[in-house]
C-alpha cells in the first residue's frame, strides 16, 4: 500500500493534539489531592462520564479491528461487537453499583475493603498491571499503524508521539483530563461514524467503485493457452513461471519487464488467469509491489462486488439504499475478497494476495474466520465458545473501566453513566457493520493491513472527512491508552508502593509517585509497541479480555455476591485465574506458530483460554474461601 | 470520598436493586447463550431469512445489541422507582 504525507489530516491532528495538551494543562491546575489525579474528585457528570465510558472503551480494537475484520471476514467480525457490549450487561446489572459503594480509587482497594489484606493487594495489582500492558501493546501498534497512512512517518515515530502526548496528559492532571479527552474522543467518533455510515448508505452498491478522487483498478482476466495443466502462453505477455501452493495454482507474467502474478482458474470448462496483487521481497534487499518499487503506486486497494442483486435482478449500481436493503443487497450479490498465500522461491520471499468471490449469503454469516459450520471440528466451536465467554464476560472485569465508577458522585450516577455508555457503544457497533461491509465493496481495502478499513473508506469519500476520522482514529488510541497508564500507575503507586509496600506516603507524595508510575508505564508502553510492530491488534485485545475476565471476575462476582467469600479465596482465584489463562495462552497453536513450531503440533488446539481458565478460576474461589474462611472482624457490607 | 447518597440507601433498597439486577442479567444471558448454542449446534439455522431479506444471524446479533440498550433503561427505570419507595419510606419515619 502506497501512503503519503496528508497536510489537512496533519492540520487536524495537530489541531486535536493541541486541544488535549490544553485540557490537560488547564486541569493540571486543578489537580492538588490523590482523590482528584486518581479518581477524578469523584465530581465527573455522569452524562460526561458515560460518553467518556464509551471513549475509554471504544478503543484500536473496536474502531479499527472491528471495521477491519467486518470488510475482511464479514459476520465474524461483528461477533466482536455483541460480545464486546454484551459485556457491558455484566458491568451495568451485576458490578456497577455495589462496586461504587465499596471502594475509592482502583480496583484493588475495592476488592480490599472488607479484608486488608496484603495478598489481596499484591495479586490485585499484578493482575491490574498485567490485563493494562496486554490492553497497552495493540493500542501503541494500532498508533504506529495509524501514523504510517495519515502522517507518513515510520511505525515507530507514531507509537513514541502517542507515548508522549499520553504521558503528558496522565503525568500532568490524571484522571481529570484523560476523562474530557476520553469524552471528546468518544462523542466526536459516534458522530463521524454516523456521518460514514450515511454516505456508505447514499452511495449504495456498485460492480465498479469509483470515486471522483480514486479509480478502481479494472483486474484483469486473461484467457492464456494451457497443455496438460501448463499454461504455455498468453497473448502480449511472456510466461515466466508456474507454482502450486496449497491446491492452487499461480503463473507470474512478464509485460514491459514488469512482473504480474495471476492465479490460474477453471471457469465454464477453459482456463482463465485472474489478476492477483504480489509482494516480493527480493534477494537483494528489494521489495517489490506489483512488480515494481513502492512509489509507482501499482499495488492497489481491493475489496469489490463481482455480481450485485437487487430485489432479485441482476444490476450494475443499486442506488442509494436503506439499511435493511444495503444487508439484503450484499446477502445476495456476490463479494470478491483478497485471500494471502506465501512462498519461498530462489532466494525471495512471495506474499500472493487472490480473488476469492464468496456468495454474499455466506459472507452474513460466521464461518469464514471462525469455523462452526458443517466441517467444524469440536476444537474450532470450543473455541468459539471461549471466544464469545471472554468477550461477555472479560469487560466487566477491565480494570480501566472499573475506575471509572469512582469518577462520578454516587452508585445512582456510576448505573446512569453505564446506561449511556451501552446505548452510545450499542450505536456505534451498529454502525461498525455498514462501516466494514461498506469498506469491504468499495474498493478501499488495503490487503497488507485490514486495520486501516474504516479510515480508507472515509478517504474514499473525501479527503476532509479522511482528515477528521484519521483524527478522532488517532485520538481514540491516545484515550484509551490515557485510561490504561492510569489504572496502571494507580496498581504501582497506590497499591503497590502505598499500601503493599506499607511506604504511608503524603497526598501529594501520592499524586508524585502515580505520575513517576505513568511515566515508567508509558516508556514500558513505547517499547512494547515498538517491539510488538505487525502483530494483530485484535488478537492481542482478545487476550486482554480472557485474562481479565479469569483473574478478576471471579472474585469481583463472589466478593458482591456470596458472604463466605474469604480473602485467601480471593487472592488465590486471582492467581489461579492469570497462571491458567497465560499457560493456555502461550501453548496454544497460535504461539506454536510464533515459536517456529507447526502450529497443528500445539499441545491443544484452543486460541482463547476462558473456556477453562474462567471455570478454574470460580472454583479457586470456591474451594479457598471454604478450606481458609475469612476472620470474623470486619462488617462492612456492600 | 464517602458515597452520601448511598450512606443514606437503605439496605432493602440496595438489595432489591441488586436483585433485579441478578435477573436482568438471567434474562439476557439467556437470550446471549440461545446465539451462541445455535452457532454450535444447529448453524444453518443462522442463514435463515427471516426479514426483509436479512438473515437470522444479522437479526439476532443486532437483535443482542438493541436488546442490551433496552434492559438497561428498564433496569434504571425499575431503580428509579425502588429508590423513590425508599426516600418516600424514610420520610415517613423523619414524621413519625
Amino acid at each position: 500500500m502506497i501512503y503519503s504525507l496528508s497536510w489537512p489530516a496533519l492540520l487536524c491532528f495537530l489541531l486535536f493534539a493541541g486541544i488535549v495538551i490544553w485540557l490537560s494543562f488547564y486541569f493540571a491546575r486543578k489537580t492538588n489531592s490523590s482523590s482528584s489525579y486518581y479518581a477524578a474528585g469523584g465530581k465527573i457528570h455522569w452524562g460526561v462520564n458515560g460518553i467518556a465510558f464509551a471513549g475509554d472503551y471504544l478503543s484500536a480494537a473496536s474502531f479499527l479491528g472491528i471495521c477491519g475484520m467486518i470488510a475482511v471476514s464479514g459476520f465474524d467480525g461483528f461477533l466482536y461487537a455483541i460480545g464486546f457490549l454484551a459485556g457491558w450487561i455484566v458491568a451495568l446489572f451485576l458490578i456497577a453499583e455495589p462496586f461504587k459503594r465499596l471502594g475509592k480509587f482502583t480496583f484493588t482497594d475495592a476488592l480490599n475493603a472488607r479484608f486488608n489484606s496484603r495478598a489481596i493487594t499484591l495479586s490485585a495489582s499484578v493482575s491490574t498491571l498485567i490485563i493494562s500492558i496486554f490492553y497497552l501493546i495493540p493500542q501503541m501498534v494500532g498508533a504506529g499503524d495509524l501514523v504510517t497512512p495519515l502522517l507518513g512517518l515510520p511505525h515507530w515515530m507514531g507509537v513514541v508521539i502517542v507515548g508522549l502526548i499520553v504521558i503528558l496528559i496522565v503525568a500532568s492532571a490524571g484522571m481529570t483530563s484523560t476523562t474530557y479527552v476520553q469524552f471528546l474522543k468518544g462523542g466526536l467518533l459516534i458522530v463521524l461514524s454516523i456521518v460514514l455510515t450515511f454516505y456508505t448508505l447514499n452511495n449504495g452498491l456498485s460492480a465498479s467503485p469509483d470515486f471522483e478522487n480514486k479509480q478502481y483498478h479494472k483486474f484483469l482476466t486473461l484467457e492464456p493457452s494451457v497443455e496438460n495443466g501448463t499454461v504455455k502462453e498468453v497473448e502480449g505477455w511472456e510466461v515466466l513461471e508456474q507454482k502450486e501452493i496449497n491446491g492452487r495454482t499461480f503463473v507470474a507474467l512478464e509485460k514491459n519487464n514488469v512482473e504480474r502474478w495471476f492465479e490460474s482458474v477453471l471457469g465454464n470448462d477453459k482456463h482463465l488467469l485472474k489478476e492477483a496483487l504480489s509482494v516480493t521481497h527480493e534477494a537483494d534487499g528489494q521489495t517489490l509491489y506489483n512488480g515494481l518499487e513502492k512509489e509507482a503506486g501499482e499495488f492497489f486497494q481491493v475489496g469489490h462486488l463481482e455480481k450485485i442483486l437487487k430485489d432479485g435482478l441482476e444490476v450494475e449500481k443499486t442506488g442509494s439504499l436503506g439499511p435493511l436493503s444495503f444487508i439484503a443487497a450484499i446477502q445476495q450479490s456476490e463479494i470478491v475478497r483478497f485471500n494471502l498465500e506465501k512462498f519461498q522461491h530462489n532466494g525471495r520471499q512471495v506474499s500472493i494476495y487472490y480473488q476469492e468471490t464468496t456468495a454474499g449469503s455466506d459472507f452474513l454469516l460466521p464461518g469464514l474466520k471462525y469455523k462452526i459450520g458443517k466441517d467444524a471440528n469440536w476444537w474450532s466451536k470450543l473455541d468459539f465458545i471461549s471466544l464469545m465467554m471472554a468477550l461477555f464476560l472479560g469487560t466487566a472485569a477491565l480494570p480501566h473501566i472499573l475506575i471509572r465508577y469512582y469518577t462520578v458522585k454516587s452508585s445512582k450516577d456510576a448505573r446512569k453513566s453505564t446506561i449511556l455508555a451501552i446505548a452510545a457503544i450499542g450505536a456505534f457497533y451498529l454502525l461498525t457493520l455498514y462501516m466494514g461491509l461498506g469498506a469491504a465493496v468499495n474498493g478501499v481495502l488495503d490487503v497488507e493491513s485490514s486495520n486501516m478499513a474504516a479510515p480508507l473508506l472515509a478517504k474514499a469519500f473525501g479527503t476532509f472527512l479522511f482528515s477528521l476520522i484519521s483524527a478522532v482514529a488517532f485520538a481514540t488510541v491516545l484515550g484509551t491508552v490515557a485510561g490504561l497508564i492510569v489504572a496502571s500507575s494507580g496498581a504501582i503507586a497506590h497499591d503497590f508502593i502505598d499500601v503493599y509496600l506499607k511506604k504511608n506516603l503524603s497526598d501529594s507524595g501520592k499524586v508524585k509517585t502515580g505520575k513517576i508510575a505513568a511515566f515508567v508505564v508509558g516508556a514500558i508502553s513505547i517499547l512494547l509497541g515498538i517491539a510488538f510492530k505487525g502483530m494483530n491488534v485484535s488478537f492481542l485485545v482478545g487476550w486482554a479480555f480472557a485474562i481479565a475476565a479469569s483473574a478478576n471476575l471471579p472474585a469481583i462476582l463472589f466478593l458482591l455476591f456470596w458472604d463466605k467469600t474469604s480473602e485467601k479465596g480471593i487472592s488465590i482465584s486471582i492467581i489461579v485465574g492469570i497462571v491458567s489463562s497465560l499457560l493456555i495462552i502461550l501453548t496454544s497453536p497460535t504461539m506454536w506458530d510464533r515459536y517456529g513450531f507447526n502450529a497443528s503440533d500445539a499441545i491443544h488446539h484452543l486460541e482463547n483460554p476462558a473456556l477453562i481458565s474462567f471455570p478454574l478460576a470460580v472454583l479457586a474461589v470456591y474451594v479457598f474461601s471454604i478450606l481458609f474462611p475469612k476472620k470474623k472482624l470486619e462488617a462492612v457490607k456492600g | 470520598m464517602l458515597d452520601n447518597q448511598n450512606m443514606e440507601e437503605p439496605a432493602w433498597v440496595s438489595k432489591k436493586k441488586a436483585k433485579i439486577g441478578v435477573y436482568l442479567f438471567f434474562i439476557y444471558l439467556l437470550f446471549y447463550a440461545g446465539f451462541v448454542c445455535i452457532g454450535v449446534v444447529n448453524y444453518e439455522l443462522l442463514a435463515l431469512i427471516v426479514y426483509k431479506g436479512v438473515n437470522l444471524a444479522i437479526i439476532y446479533g443486532v437483535g443482542l445489541i438493541l436488546f442490551a440498550v433496552i434492559l438497561g433503561v428498564v433496569y434504571n427505570y425499575l431503580c428509579n422507582k425502588i429508590e423513590k419507595q425508599g426516600v418516600l419510606g424514610k420520610e415517613a419515619l423523619n414524621d413519625i
